[in-house]
């Protein structure tokens, strides 16, 4: 039952991924080799896991006697799946660690394509926040520094200069200064 | 490059997947270029990208092919782009398990993990843990040991958690690197104290005196991270439940100022620890509620999730604990995540009145569909409880299941459905109609065989006695035209105890019979055939032994017996009798709901308290070729509770022999027991043939050792024996708190007296015809002698006694030999059972001149209601065989209770028997039981 108190251990993450829109995998890492084995029953619960979670963005959720706690942007869905007993805010912290380290590399585009783009970037910041289901840093500051990674120099085609230029837009005025500078600088180079 | 293949997919559409249609075999083929002088960090990077894109999406590489791009993965270490190197790192970590001889990048990572560039030094280091085994560990130990140390933390982290990987790998050598890890615990970084705080703990796990030093060490001097004070609560939580320490330990105090910590994370672990902690008084739980409390009107959904999975664990144990939170929960019944609310609702029904149940429960049902199976089933428990606690709601939760049966959902959560239904059906008769009504539509369309089949057997059971029973027939026979095998053949069983029990619908269901027994499936013929037999025969006797009762021996016991008779080829049958007799199954208690994750709920049957037995007697080599055990008896008190060893004892008879168990646990802290024997001497013809000591006895772990003693097989009349045993042992005293023995002990013995004896009394059969029958009852066809008297109501026409030796117990405490013989329990008196009766163990108790006399409460039993005579008066008369101060004590699970013994208690005797020097001798009686087995003249057709 699972009453029963945790066995004190290092290892919270049982897995974390990264689904897109269609409930497709981008990334997926499984540490606890005894769940879920095989890439077919990995598949089918990451399915499931994104048929119950995609339309309410309710941050938690309790599924095959596993707490997973999850995260959207735009076309991308984070999850991060830790034991039915384990400490949920720990997991979270997890959670906004990978997001915010992510939202920092692709400098502020967390989206599918830009996500795709800097596959190598993704890589190396989720080797950094968790190695083998212990939490490794919390602290995204902490991680950005290790990866040491920058999104390409010129990734911003005109499209998402666009999108870079309305998404500014829409704060206020002194980030528009700033978003001025940065489309200036990009023009720059 | 990357551009150019950008460019080439947005042509194709927007948003489209730039690794969406990689084939290995191209990306292989690319990965040629890493051969190529000089290297080109950019394309080379896409490429290892695309590699591990792959991987990741459990594309298959071949051992051959996934070593050659290992290779010419190598030569990239010559560049010293710093992102290429790391994706470097990571290829090796993903192929470690894939390529071959992975272990030749060994040199490079070495090389990086102590080079000057920190950037490269932490994941170096992960890298080369994941490659390496444990001859080459001994090769980086001592690179390992300055990594530990290290001063830039990231190194220092890598290092401990790979060690920590490594643990399970090469434990010993790990384990050499504990002081590198307790410096690394004292440092500054948040992260660092938490792995190493990890490792240490997991080397140092199996030492519960290290671990508390260690506790200790870190409460007082406090941390910094949040990480590291929630695995700190896991320790001490753990420690506590392991030592039973009181709440009034340092170790509680820590855990409850966790409470005030500056991190909710911290917070919310120890109020978890705290609720989780058994025997929590409402007192101590008080605080911790009131911090969930707050935690329930947090913004964050996850905090708010948390607080209230928890209070709803708190409101199984202790409803009223929760009550103060009423108000927050209510509001959270409206929360946007179902699961918040769902666990809201189902708390305030736990905590909540009467009253409220009515809007509660429209309330849930309102967004029941939208929750999840995990949740649904927390929901049906908590109606179950609930239906418990308010028997008069029945109707509304009635009607609110069998919605919720119609509605989708998987096996777990149905069964739960249909568990609550049932267990409503069994306290409520008031309900039974109407449930069963519900469950038989459930049935028409079920595609849970386990379910189908189950409701059949309560429809059987409980149809027939219902007004009308007629109407579930046809629900029933649907089922036999409709259904698998397993479904029907359950469907016959059920429509034959209808034509059992009502005569006016025998004929009608003799026809459905007639029509089963064409039925495609043997095993539904097979029974339709059966049953028909049975039925026109019309005999109440048959009936009742053959349709209302099934099986009675124990399944494991079955299979048991069924393997070994499958073992040894032999020309005889397999003869039934020999298979150990059901007795009650440990259940679960129905009242620990499972929480919420009920995923996983046991599926194994619970064996018998004797399978279990069975099973440890079987593991001992001494005990081979015994045969099967036939009956073992519930454990006897040898000493009183607070004496300095504490011993009870397990008789298991087997055919020709008995062993005796003897459980013994050693109260006192400052010594080690070893080589643990209780020796016995027989009095009469009995003769011990073996003792299997237990090798060591720490203080409070249990151990066990046994006797094994041969049953006279010559001498008939030797039926009771007198045994004084002598506990001997090895005593080396150890330091209470170290637990460290010293190396010379001595020898040291302890005494009792234990006797299994008997003595024919008028009530009861002569023992010498129980220890025959016992005997007798493997050898000797169905109807064998011996079973005259003690035939029960429900006999057949065949009766096969079958008797077993109990275990009772006597003792009395007297300077000298004060013996007391008393008549053997009345167990298998005229009201015999089905099942043995249990043992009764007598007790009588003396107590010496110028001890007080304490009063205490009788413990409550329940009475059987077969009259026990026999027992409590040859224990009243043995008890009034001694003085006047005499104090008897009896404790009888199958035995009663004398009214003339009430009030004499043994008040003393756990004074008394604390002390040492006093001798007590411990009378045992043996006592047998009789049961009759009726065995078929219709052999023919009897399914197991």
């Amino acid at each position: 039952m699972d009453s029963a108190a945790l066995e004190p251990s290092l290892y919270t993450v049982k897995a974390i991924f990264i689904l897109d829109n269609d409930g497709n995998r981008l990334l997926a890492k499984y540490y606890d080799t005894g769940l879920y084995p095989s890439m077919k029953e990995q598949r089918s619960f990451e399915k499931n896991v994104f048929n119950k979670t995609h339309k309410a963005d309710n941050e938690i959720a309790f599924l095959e006697g596993m707490t997973i706690v999850y995260k959207s942007s735009i076309d991308i869905f984070f999850y991060v799946v830790g034991s039915a007993q384990e400490n949920e805010l720990m997991l979270m912290a997890v959670l906004n660690c990978l997001f915010d380290s992510l939202s920092q590399i692709l400098r502020k585009n967390v989206e599918r394509r830009c996500l795709l783009d800097n596959m190598d970037g993704v890589f190396l910041v989720v080797d950094e926040i968790i190695d083998g289901g212990v939490i490794l840093e919390s602290d995204p500051q902490q991680v950005v520094e290790k990866v040491n990674y920058r999104a390409d120099e010129n990734p911003l085609s005109e499209q998402s200069v666009a999108q870079h230029i309305t998404e500014k837009l829409a704060l206020t005025t002194t980030v528009l200064q700033s978003a001025k500078e940065q489309i200036k600088w990009s023009i720059l180079k | 490059m990357i551009k150019k293949f950008d460019k080439k997919d947005e042509e194709s559409g927007s948003g489209s997947n730039p690794f969406q249609h990689l084939e290995k075999s191209a990306v292989l083929q690319e990965a040629r270029i890493f051969n190529e002088t000089p290297i080109n960090p950019r394309r080379c990077l896409h490429i290892l990208t695309k590699i591990i894109y792959l991987l990741n999406q459990g594309e298959h590489f071949g051992t051959t092919e996934a070593t050659e791009a290992f290779f010419a993965m190598t030569r990239l270490f010559q560049s010293n782009d710093q992102t290429l190197r790391r994706m470097c790192y990571l290829t090796i970590k993903e192929m470690a398990n894939i390529s071959e001889d992975v272990i030749i990048v060994t040199s490079s990572l070495t090389k990086d993990m102590t080079g000057k560039e920190d950037v490269y030094r932490g994941p170096a280091i992960r890298a080369l843990c994941r490659i390496t085994d444990t001859t080459m560990l001994q090769a980086i130990e001592r690179y390992m040991k300055q990594a530990i140390v290290d001063k830039v933390p990231s190194v220092s982290s890598s290092a401990l958690v790979s060690s920590l990987h490594m643990v399970k790998m090469s434990y010993d050598v790990v384990k050499r690197w504990v002081n590198e890890a307790q410096e690394a615990a004292s440092s500054d970084n948040i992260m660092v104290q938490y792995h190493a705080l990890g490792l240490l703990y997991h080397l140092r796990k199996n030492d519960r005196l290290a671990v508390t030093k260690m506790l200790n060490k870190f409460t007082k001097s406090g941390l910094k991270s949040p990480f590291a004070y929630c695995m700190l609560i896991r320790i001490a939580s753990k420690l506590l439940e392991e030592t039973e320490g009181g709440h009034d330990s340092p170790l509680f105090d820590f855990i409850e100022s966790c409470l005030r910590n500056k991190h909710e994370m911290v917070v919310y672990e120890a109020a978890s620890a705290i609720v989780h902690m058994p025997n929590c008084t409402a007192r101590e739980l008080a605080p911790a509620v009131s911090v969930l409390q707050l935690f329930c009107s947090s913004p964050k959904a996850a905090l708010r999730y948390a607080a209230v999975r928890t209070l709803n664990k708190v409101a199984m144990k202790h409803p009223s604990a929760v009550t103060a939170c009423n108000l927050d929960l209510e509001n959270l019944i409206t929360d946007s995540n179902r699961s918040i609310a769902t666990l809201a609702i189902t708390t305030l029904l736990k905590t909540g009145s009467e009253s409220s149940v009515d809007r509660l429960m429209k309330q849930i049902s309102s967004f029941v569909s939208e929750i999840s199976d995990e949740f649904k089933v927390v929901v049906v428990q908590a109606i179950s409880a609930l239906c418990q606690k308010y028997p008069r709601k029945h109707s509304v939760m009635m009607n609110f299941l069998s919605n919720m049966l119609r509605d989708d959902g998987g096996f777990e959560y149905k069964r739960a459905i249909v568990d609550c239904i049932i267990s409503i059906i069994e306290e409520n008769p008031e309900s039974k109609e109407t449930g069963l009504a519900h469950l038989c539509e459930f049935i028409e369309d079920c595609e849970h065989t386990v379910l189908a089949t189950k409701i059949l057997h309560l429809l059987g059971k409980e149809g027939p006695r219902t007004p009308s029973p007629s109407k579930y027939i046809r629900f029933i026979f649907n089922r036999v035209v409709l259904e698998s095998e397993a479904v029907r053949a359950a469907a016959v069983s059920a429509l034959a105890k209808f034509g059992a029990q009502n005569d006016d619908l025998l004929p009608s269901v003799l026809v459905l019979m007639q029509r089963c027994m064409m039925d495609s499936d043997d095993e539904v013929r097979d029974r339709a055939t059966f049953y028909m037999n049975v039925l026109q025969q019309k005999q109440k006797a048959l009936n009742a032994a053959y349709i209302f009762n099934g099986l009675s021996v124990s399944v494991p016991g079955l299979e048991k017996s069924l393997h070994q008779y499958t073992l040894e080829p032999s020309e005889k049958p397999f003869d039934m009798k020999t298979v150990p007799l059901a007795t009650a199954v440990i259940t679960e208690q129905k009242t620990e709901i499972a929480p919420v994750a009920t995923s996983k709920l046991p599926e194994k049957l619970a064996p018998s308290r004797q399978d279990i037995y069975q099973e440890q007697l079987a593991a001992i080599p001494e005990f081979q070729g015994l045969g099967p055990l036939f009956k073992s008896s519930e454990p006897v008190q040898l000493t009183e509770a607070e004496t300095e060893y504490v011993v009870r004892c397990i008789k298991h008879t087997f055919s020709n022999h008995m062993v005796f168990q003897f459980d013994c646990t050693n109260t006192l802290n400052d010594q080690l027991l070893q080589k643990v024997v209780v020796q016995m001497e027989p009095s009469e013809a009995y003769e011990v043939a073996r003792y299997v000591p237990a090798p060591s006895l720490p203080y409070s772990q249990p151990g066990s050792c046994y006797s094994l003693v041969r049953l006279p097989d010559d001498d008939p009349t030797a039926v009771s024996c007198t045994f004084s045993c002598t506990m001997k042992y090895l005593v080396r005293d150890c330091d209470p708190n170290t637990g460290e023995p010293d190396d010379d002990g001595y020898d040291d013995e302890y005494v009792v007296r234990i006797s299994p004896c008997g003595d024919p009394s008028e009530t009861a059969l002569p023992i010498g015809r129980h220890v025959a029958s016992s005997s007798l009852a493997f050898s000797l066809p169905a109807g064998g002698p011996g079973g005259d008297r003690r035939r029960p109501h429900t006999e057949g026409p065949e009766a096969q006694l079958r008797s077993s030796l109990g275990g009772g117990g006597r003792r009395v405490r007297e300077g000298g030999d004060v013996r007391a013989v008393i008549g053997p329990d009345a167990g298998g008196g005229r009201e015999q059972h089905r099942q043995f009766p249990g043992d009764a163990a007598v007790r009588a108790f003396r107590q010496s001149p110028g001890e007080q006399e304490l009063p205490r409460p009788l413990p409550r039993r329940r009475v059987p209601r077969g009259p026990r005579r026999a027992a409590a008066g040859a224990a009243g008369a043995g008890g009034r065989g001694h003085h006047a101060g005499d104090r008897a004590e009896q404790r009888g699970d199958g035995g009663g209770r004398h009214p003339g013994l009430r009030g004499l208690k043994s008040p003393a005797a756990d004074l008394g028997s604390a002390r040492p020097g006093f001798h007590f001798f411990f009378f045992f009686l043996l006592f047998l039981s009789v049961s009759t087995q009726q065995r078929s003249h219709t052999s023919d057709v009897i399914k197991l």
